[in-house]
């Protein structure tokens, strides 16, 4: 799949911005990218577990081939509406801090080398400006970057009760 | 070299442990030669090997201390406390030693010159102590020991070897036949359990054949032989394995457990498959696989419990008290991962009752106790778990001094106490930095201490509780699952979503009906539900309330299942939709985000694949808020005070009629219920209702008139074995505990005495006042002739609690008796010095000061009231304590709060009296 060698493994914070090999993903209609190489699946609808008393985001557990992973809802996160109930979600799993979590968006795309992230416009929702390290123009779309550590970073808050 | 030297620091630290346990037991048994033998052969053993090893400075201490050991063994010398305290000096510094090995692979800097000398002192038979210097011991010895000289012989052999031998692969070829050696001569000191390695019939001759037949091992042999074949080597037949090598095969059989039971669940789907022989022979195979891995990481919990002796040794010299530490169930055997997490708490436990439970000799000689101290630890299996018990005949807690501390720690209010039972108090002792403790000392009263162990024992799934009495001392009962590994959980759903609930957890299952057609309904108090388990009312929290789930896909109508649970002394149910199977799970810690959701203990996939959260019933208590445990408080307060004897009393508040709230007793209520005031009949002047396929009348509360021609009626209920009644009532407010105190001037007929509530003054009523209304023949006619009989016959009432007095006297006044009340044992014997004379003394047992019990041993040896007949009144009913009474002078023994039991035994004993008198006459 890949033609050029792996660029070094770097922090996440490092890794923004940089051009590479992006799985386009639809969530809300909006197109977002996220690295390949931070996904390690790629999963249909899924049979999850609520879990009580947890922020709004956590979609629930589910059971990859006997791990239990979290499930995050990607449109909860980004402040936009709940799918309604019968949509066939897709969900990409990716490890963070040691866990492995699976976000929940709309549709899985294609794999895309992306070049020239530019950086957000000011004017974008800061509910999308803290989980975006960059925007990329397609021929008709725009592509949201997503960083993945800070997507996921609302995990470690801690939640009060 | 190095793992040469690890084998040395395990095997040694064993031997070690071992050691400690036996000098003490020397101690108290110092002519027993075998156990001289076996230590010397200990010391000998670490002496040897660290010579091979180069570790001088060890080399030096065991070698001095094997001196005075090898003197004590040919009896030279004799065993004295002052030679073992010596010994174990030198045992220490060994420790000492070898806990730097193990840290920095290197001896500590510095010598043992100064304790060297003494034991090369004592060997020669001086000791610091003058008293210990003695002749060699004249008592005959019942077996001689020729075991030891031998091995010491096959070993000095072996030394002298290693000496000459100048190539390492000799060295180590030496060293491998003298460890040989040493093993064999070590696994000696097993207790001698027979296990024959190829099946031959283990008799002692046998092995002994056996062994010497085999050719390799020939030092071993001599050794073996000289034992005269009766214990058997247990060091061929056993490995050492890395631990994590074993956690990690735990872990995969864990998951394996889980495949299979996936695929069960998978094959009860399927009518007839093919699948079925093979996976019902998975099936045992795992399991076995299964017992078989969790057998490997099994210890006997006596290896927990090996440094206790010494402890208690050390312990009582240090404390000058006297303590005797009496071990039972050593052998249980439990996970050792558990093991190794309860350690430390058991040790700090037993520590605390040296220190805070047992008291000094003269202190224990004052209380009328044995002047010997005695701490005992119980370890048993009950039911997958290990139950495992601590406890001293000591003091027992000061509840004064916790309530001082708590208070003064800013824990809780002196408001707060004074309505707290006496074991919600000693629970204040499980709190963060809480030490009763007057003084520190080394041993104890830094404060931390039961709050840690509380915290270790629970974050193994286990649960700790305390039960003490003033006096006679305290226990600890510890519960911890076998295993951690794999626990068994109750499945239940709420709100159409499953969770599990760890088993250990779980007390009972209770299903309650809208209906009452289980016999079970929940109920509510001020909004509080209640369900009336046996003669307990439990709080009840909603989980789908508790876990903020939407609303649910039963119907209130349906019935529902409660959890009984207890935490902390608070016995609580969870009220849930539908309970399912028990399954086998394996606790997995739950993702960051759900970490500080105190009601999840973790999460686990169930056989059929999917995701499920496992309920920590503690956090479940916690989440359901204050109001809820305080209902908890107020309802489970009326057993521990009965039991405790604590004045205050369990009172069920509501209002009906003019003024403020009115109070009853909870332990005189049946029951409460709510009727249809349509279903009501009218008779006469009365109403009565159908209730349990009989008519019972129900009388209005004084001064509340309902109307009666719609809605619902709350109703309580009172009854007697024959009688059943309700009293009307406008509405129920709460349930509360508090101490009843003062009598009203002027009282009305239906009321005994007020209470302070919540700050309000509230009635008290008398609810026998409304069981007269209800059946005015009750008294009068069964028991007309009685009172004829009764009238004018005096009672002398002796119970410390105001509030049984209240409601004794004008129960027993209106039965025809003249009766005078005191509130102790004292005062009803000034009574009897200042001259009075009673026809029936009735007292209760519990009492401050002079108890029930002595009271009667005391009346009975008093020529002016020995012939008076004594009824005793008591909450305790069990019938050791019904013989104890009898055995102390009471004629009859009476169950408190049961009236008719207590009229009948009054006009009995009366009877008798006056029959006997007629037929002295």
């Amino acid at each position: 799949m890949m033609e050029q060698p792996t660029p070094p493994k770097t922090a996440d914070t490092m890794d923004k911005g940089r051009s590479g090999d992006y799985l386009t993903v639809r969530i809300g209609g909006q197109l977002f990218g996220m690295p390949v190489l931070e996904i390690q699946d790629v999963l249909g609808p899924q049979r999850i577990t609520r879990i009580p008393l947890v922020p709004p985001q956590v979609a629930g557990a589910l059971n990859l081939r006997g791990r239990i992973v979290t499930a995050i809802d990607a449109r909860t996160r980004l402040d936009l509406p709940k799918n309604n109930p019968d949509s066939r979600e897709m969900s990409v799993v990716v490890e963070y801090r040691g866990e492995l979590y699976s976000i929940i968006v709309d549709e899985v795309g294609e794999v895309l080398a992306l070049q020239q992230i530019q950086p957000n416009p000011p004017t974008l929702n800061p509910a999308w400006r803290t989980i975006s390290s960059g925007i990329v123009r397609l021929q008709d779309d725009l592509l949201v970057v997503v960083d993945i550590a800070r997507l996921l970073d609302f995990t470690r808050t801690e939640t009060v009760h | 070299m190095d793992d040469l030297m690890q084998e040395f620091l395990t095997e040694t630290s064993e031997n070690i442990t071992v050691l400690d346990g036996e000098l003490v037991a020397l101690e108290q048994n110092p002519n027993d030669p075998g156990l001289i033998s076996s230590i010397f052969r200990l010391v000998h053993t670490i002496k040897g090997t660290c010579g091979f090893l180069g570790l001088p400075r060890l080399e030096h201490v065991a070698h001095a201390a094997e001196n005075v050991l090898g003197k004590f063994r040919d009896k030279e010398l004799t065993v004295t406390p002052p030679a073992v305290t010596l010994i174990l000096e030198a045992l220490d510094a060994i420790k000492y030693i070898l806990a730097s090995l193990e840290q920095s692979g290197t001896e500590p800097a510095g010598d043992d010159q100064e304790l060297i000398l003494r034991l090369n002192e004592a060997a020669q038979g001086r000791f610091a102590d003058p008293a210990a210097t003695s002749a060699p011991v004249s008592q005959p010895v019942s077996e001689p020991s020729a075991d030891a000289p031998a091995g010491k012989k096959s070993r000095k052999k072996a030394l002298a070897t290693v000496q000459e031998a100048e190539t390492l692969d000799e060295l180590l070829a030496v060293l491998t036949a003298a460890q040989e050696s040493e093993t064999v001569v070590a696994a000696t000191e097993t207790p001698p359990v027979i296990v024959a390695p190829t099946g031959i019939p283990a008799t002692g001759p046998a092995v002994a054949g056996q062994a010497a037949a085999a050719p390799s091992v020939t030092p071993a042999h001599d050794v073996l032989q000289d034992h005269g074949g009766v214990r058997e080597p247990g060091a061929g037949q056993s490995i050492r394995v890395n631990v994590d090598l074993l956690e990690n095969l735990m872990t995969t059989v864990s998951e394996l457990v889980l495949t299979r039971n996936q695929l069960l669940q998978l094959l009860r789907r399927e009518e007839e498959s093919c699948f079925a022989a093979p996976l019902q022979r998975l099936n045992q195979v795992v399991s076995e696989l299964q017992e078989g891995v969790m057998k490997t990481r099994m210890q006997p919990i006596g290896n927990a419990w090996a440094k206790l002796p010494r402890l208690i040794r050390d312990l009582s010299n240090e404390l000058s008290k006297k303590i005797e530490l009496d071990m039972r169930g050593s052998e249980t055997e439990l996970d050792r991962q558990v093991l190794e997490l309860i350690k430390d708490p058991l040790t700090h436990m037993v520590r605390n009752s040296a220190d805070h439970g047992v008291e000094r000799p003269a202190d224990r000689l004052a209380a009328g106790k044995p002047e010997i101290g005695r701490i005992f630890l119980n370890a048993f299996h009950q039911g997958g778990h290990i139950i495992i018990q601590i406890g001293d005949d000591g003091r027992g807690l000061n509840i004064e001094r916790i309530k001082e501390k708590a208070v003064a720690n800013g824990l809780t209010t002196e408001a707060e106490l004074s309505v707290m039972s006496e074991t919600q108090i000693q629970q204040f002792i499980f709190r963060a930095g809480f030490s009763t403790a007057e003084a520190v000392t080394s041993v104890s009263g830094r404060g931390v201490g039961m709050d840690v162990v509380k915290t270790n024992i629970e974050k193994i799934g286990g649960t700790v509780e305390l039960r003490s009495v003033a006096g006679q001392g305290s226990t600890f009962s510890i519960k911890i699952p076998l295993t951690l590994a794999i626990i068994s959980a109750l499945i239940v759903e709420v709100a159409g979503e499953r969770y599990a609930i760890p088993q250990i957890s779980v007390i009972e299952l209770v299903q309650a009906s809208a209906d009452n057609k289980t016999g079970h309904r929940i109920e509510h108090i001020d909004n509080a539900a209640v369900l009336r388990l046996r003669d307990q009312l439990l709080p009840l929290v909603t989980l789908q309330e508790v876990l903020k789930l939407g609303s649910s896909t039963v119907s209130p109508q349906d019935d529902k299942y409660i959890i009984v649970t207890q935490i902390e002394g608070h016995v609580f149910g969870i009220i849930v939709d539908r309970v399912f199977d028990t399954e086998e799970i394996v606790v997995k810690p739950v993702s960051p985000v759900v970490r500080n959701v105190s009601i999840f203990s973790g999460n686990t996939i169930l056989g059929d694949g999917s995701v499920i959260m496992i309920l920590d019933p503690k956090g479940i208590s916690g989440a359901a808020g204050e109001l809820t445990m305080r209902c908890a408080d107020a309802i489970a307060a009326p057993k521990t005070r009965v039991r405790q004897g604590d004045l205050t009393t369990a009172l069920l508040i509501f209002r009906a009629g003019p003024g403020g709230p009115k109070a009853v007793p909870l332990s005189l209520i049946a029951r409460l219920e709510e009727f249809e005031r349509g279903k009501m009949e009218r008779t006469g002047q009365s109403h009565v209702i159908q209730y349990r396929g009989k008519l019972m009348p129900l009388i209005a509360f004084e001064g509340y008139s309902p109307d009666l021609s719609h809605g619902m009626q709350q109703v309580l209920v009172f009854a007697d074995e024959l009688h059943t009644m309700g009293l009307m009532v406008e509405e129920i407010l709460d349930i509360t505990e508090t101490h009843v105190e003062k009598e009203l001037e002027g009282l009305r007929a239906d009321l005994i005495g007020s209470a302070i509530v919540s700050g309000r003054a509230t009635e008290l009523i008398d609810p026998a006042y409304y069981l007269r209304q209800a059946f005015p023949g009750w008294f009068s006619s069964t028991e007309r002739e009685a009172t004829q009989l009764t009238r004018g016959k005096r009672i002398l009432a002796v119970d410390d609690s105001s509030f049984f007095r209240n409601l004794l006297a004008p129960m027993l006044g209106v039965a025809g008796y003249d009766v005078t009340s005191v509130s102790s044992a004292t005062e009803g014997l000034k009574l009897c010095e200042g001259g009075e004379a009673f026809d029936v003394i009735i007292s209760d047992i519990e009492m401050p000061g002079m108890s029930g019990h002595q009271f009667a041993r005391t009346l009975k040896h008093d020529p002016r009231w020995a012939s008076t007949p004594m009824l005793a009144l008591s909450s305790r009913f069990a019938q050791a304590d019904i013989d104890l009474g009898r055995a102390s002078g009471f004629n009859d023994y009476i169950k408190k709060g049961d009236r008719e039991a207590l009229l009948g035994a009054l006009s009995r004993s009366l009877g008798q009296q006056i029959g006997s008198i007629e037929g002295h006459a």
